[in-house]
Formats: structure tokens, C-alpha cells, sequence
């Protein structure tokens, strides 16, 4: 026999299992109608759910091109203080933040997708919910109860295996929309940690920072640091809180004329 | 012939379009007895994709069972080997 036949003859019963359980006719559909709805409000908490992981993903992105940002504009201010070494470290740690964005990215259109396909799989269930709420008032009221047990046979192999594969879509989202939100937490911990904000601490030690370096890309940093020295002249820096610059503070007033404080 | 993706839902495939495809469902068969989680994958976007393209969707207010049902898209070797119960593969 082949895959698709038996899958199809396994999968039938195990969806139709579950609606074997009233014995009256009448029952067995309202039963089987009350399933229905619940699965169908399922399917929309599961949408919700999908949808707020999916935000929290683009924020972390967002948060994390910020920073990234941040790192470069450091880097482009060390190399302008003739501080090589704070710009190798801030490029180093923007090159970590560059995998994990990316990662994150990926995460995103992972959720996106699986959140299509339940808004579709919702669809799918509401109309059939529709039809057999239909079929089961004209049942009850059309036919006698020998002719209702086929009638009622019919309604229900076809929703069951309905309501079986909106069950699993449901269950496959959730499973994984678990694990990219263990893996979101983990960025969230970054962020939180300010791991992220200070690149001044060239000894760190941290395993954030070490993480991150071990993420970094020689080749990245070290191609854009040329490129950072090849374009850059000398220019005034200021030394805000939390900037690249502020562990050095002699290295600023080398520079003579620097427009201190100002920012927050 | 009514066929349903899981998790996409049911298409309308006439015997001829069916019969073509039939090849790719033994391969997926293969696949999975030889644990060839690559053979696998290929050969069940290509079935996916064949029904996809010489099928129509059925109608989606219809209460209609289907005669073959197929694995999800991104199914593994695992989880096609539950969905055909506990023991793995039933021989038949």
C-alpha cells in the first residue's frame, strides 16, 4: 500500500477517534459542533500568539540595529582619535550583533509564515464549521433517525478530518513558535544585560562579550577597520556616557578641541 | 479525487494527474526506510508540487472526505513516521 494511502487511512481514524464519543445521533453532532467552536477559538488565540512573538522579534531587531548602529559611529569616532584599538573592539562586537540580527530575521519570516498559514487554516475551518452547522439543523429537522445516522456519518468524516488537520497545524505552530521564544529570550537577556550598550570595556569578561566575540568575524573587522582609517580624517569627539570613548577620556582631550558634555 | 496537504488543505486531482505521481510517492517511501531525510525532502516537494499544480482546490465549504492525505510541507522523517503511528512504519 502506498505512504499516502495509508497515512491517509491512519490519520482518518486517529481524527475521527475523537468524535466517537456520543452514542445518540442528535448528541454526536452537537457534540461534535461544540468541538468545533472550541478548535476554532484555538486557532485564534494561536494567531494572537504567533503575531505577539513575531512583534517581539522585530522589536529585538530593531533594538539590536540600534545598537549596531551605535558601534559603527563609535568605531568611525575611535578611528578618528587615533584609538585603533577601541574601533577593532567596537567592530568586533558589531560583527557579533550582525549574526544574531540576522538570526533574528530569519526567526521573523519563520513566524510570519506560520502565522499565514493559520490564518488561512482558520478560513479553511470557519467555512467548514458554517456547512456543518447548516447540515446539522436540516438533520435534526429533515430526517427520521434511521436516515440521520448516514446523513450524520457523512458530515462528520469530513469535518473530522478537518478539525485533525487544523489540530496538528496548530500543534506544529506552537512548537515552534517555543522554541524561537526560548531563543528570544535569550536576546532579550542581552539586551537587557547592557552587554550590548558599553564597547569602552576592552576587557570585558563577561560571557556576553565573550560570546559575542566568538561570533565576531576577523576578516569583517579587520576589512572595515582598513576602510574606517582609509576614509577617515581627524575630527572633534564627544565622550557621552556609555561611549566607546569614555574609558579614554586622555585620548579625547589629545584631540584638543573637543565640545564637551551636552548629550545624555 | 479529492487530496488533502496537511495543513494547506484539500485539492481536486482527476486519476490521470494522480497516476503521474505516483512514482514520487514510492520515493518518499524509500526515503523514509532508509532514513534519507534529502531523498525525502525532494521527493515530497516534488509530489506537493505536482499536486498543487494539476489540482484545483476543493470547495472549502464542503464536508467531503478525502481519498489521500500527504504529509505537511516542512514535515521531517520523524514526524511523518508518527503521524503513521507510534511503532513507525506499518507494513502493508
Amino acid at each position: 500500500m502506498s505512504l499516502m494511502k495509508r497515512i491517509s487511512l491512519i490519520f482518518r481514524s486517529k481524527a475521527n477517534k475523537a468524535l466517537d464519543k456520543a452514542e445518540d445521533p442528535r448528541e454526536t453532532l452537537d457534540y461534535s459542533y461544540q468541538r468545533q467552536l472550541e478548535l476554532l477559538s484555538k486557532v485564534r488565540r494561536g494567531v494572537a500568539d504567533v503575531a505577539t512573538s513575531r512583534k517581539r522579534v522585530e522589536l529585538q531587531v530593531n533594538q539590536l540595529e540600534q545598537q549596531a548602529a551605535k558601534l559603527q559611529g563609535q568605531a568611525e569616532k575611535a578611528i578618528g582619535a587615533g584609538r585603533e584599538d577601541l574601533a577593532r573592539e567596537a567592530l568586533t562586537r558589531k560583527s557579533g550583533l550582525a549574526s544574531q540580527i540576522t538570526s533574528l530575521k530569519e526567526q521573523r519570516a519563520a513566524l510570519q509564515g506560520e502565522e499565514e498559514k493559520l490564518v488561512l487554516a482558520q478560513q479553511r475551518l470557519q467555512a467548514k464549521v458554517e456547512a456543518f452547522r447548516t447540515r446539522k439543523e436540516t438533520i435534526k429537522a429533515t430526517y427520521t433517525a434511521a436516515e440521520a445516522q448516514t446523513r450524520i456519518g457523512e458530515a462528520m468524516s469530513g469535518i473530522g478530518e478537518e478539525m485533525g488537520d487544523v489540530g496538528l497545524a496548530i500543534q506544529r505552530a506552537e512548537d515552534k513558535t517555543a522554541q524561537m521564544q526560548a531563543r528570544g529570550a535569550a536576546i532579550d537577556e542581552l539586551i537587557a544585560s547592557g552587554a550590548l550598550d558599553d564597547a569602552s570595556q576592552l576587557n570585558a569578561g563577561d560571557d556576553i562579550s565573550r560570546e559575542l566575540d566568538a561570533l565576531s568575524s576577523d576578516s569583517d573587522v579587520e576589512a572595515e577597520l582598513a576602510r574606517l582609517k582609509a576614509g577617515s580624517a581627524p575630527q572633534a569627539i564627544e565622550a557621552p556616557d556609555g561611549d566607546i570613548l569614555a574609558a579614554e577620556p586622555e585620548a579625547v582631550r589629545a584631540e584638543g578641541d573637543s565640545t564637551e558634555g551636552g548629550r545624555a | 479525487m479529492i487530496v488533502r496537504i496537511l495543513g494547506e488543505g484539500q485539492y481536486d486531482l482527476d486519476d490521470h494527474a494522480l497516476d503521474a505521481l505516483n512514482g514520487l510517492d514510492n520515493q518518499i517511501e524509500q526515503a523514509i526506510d532508509a532514513g534519507d531525510e534529502d531523498m525525502f525532502r525532494t521527493a515530497l516537494h516534488g509530489l506537493l508540487s505536482g499536486v498543487r499544480a494539476s489540482g484545483t482546490h476543493h470547495e472549502l465549504d464542503s464536508l467531503d472526505e478525502s481519498d489521500l492525505i500527504l504529509p505537511p510541507p516542512d514535515a521531517t522523517i520523524d514526524e511523518v513516521r508518527q503521524l503513521l503511528g507510534d511503532d513507525g512504519l506499518i507494513p502493508g
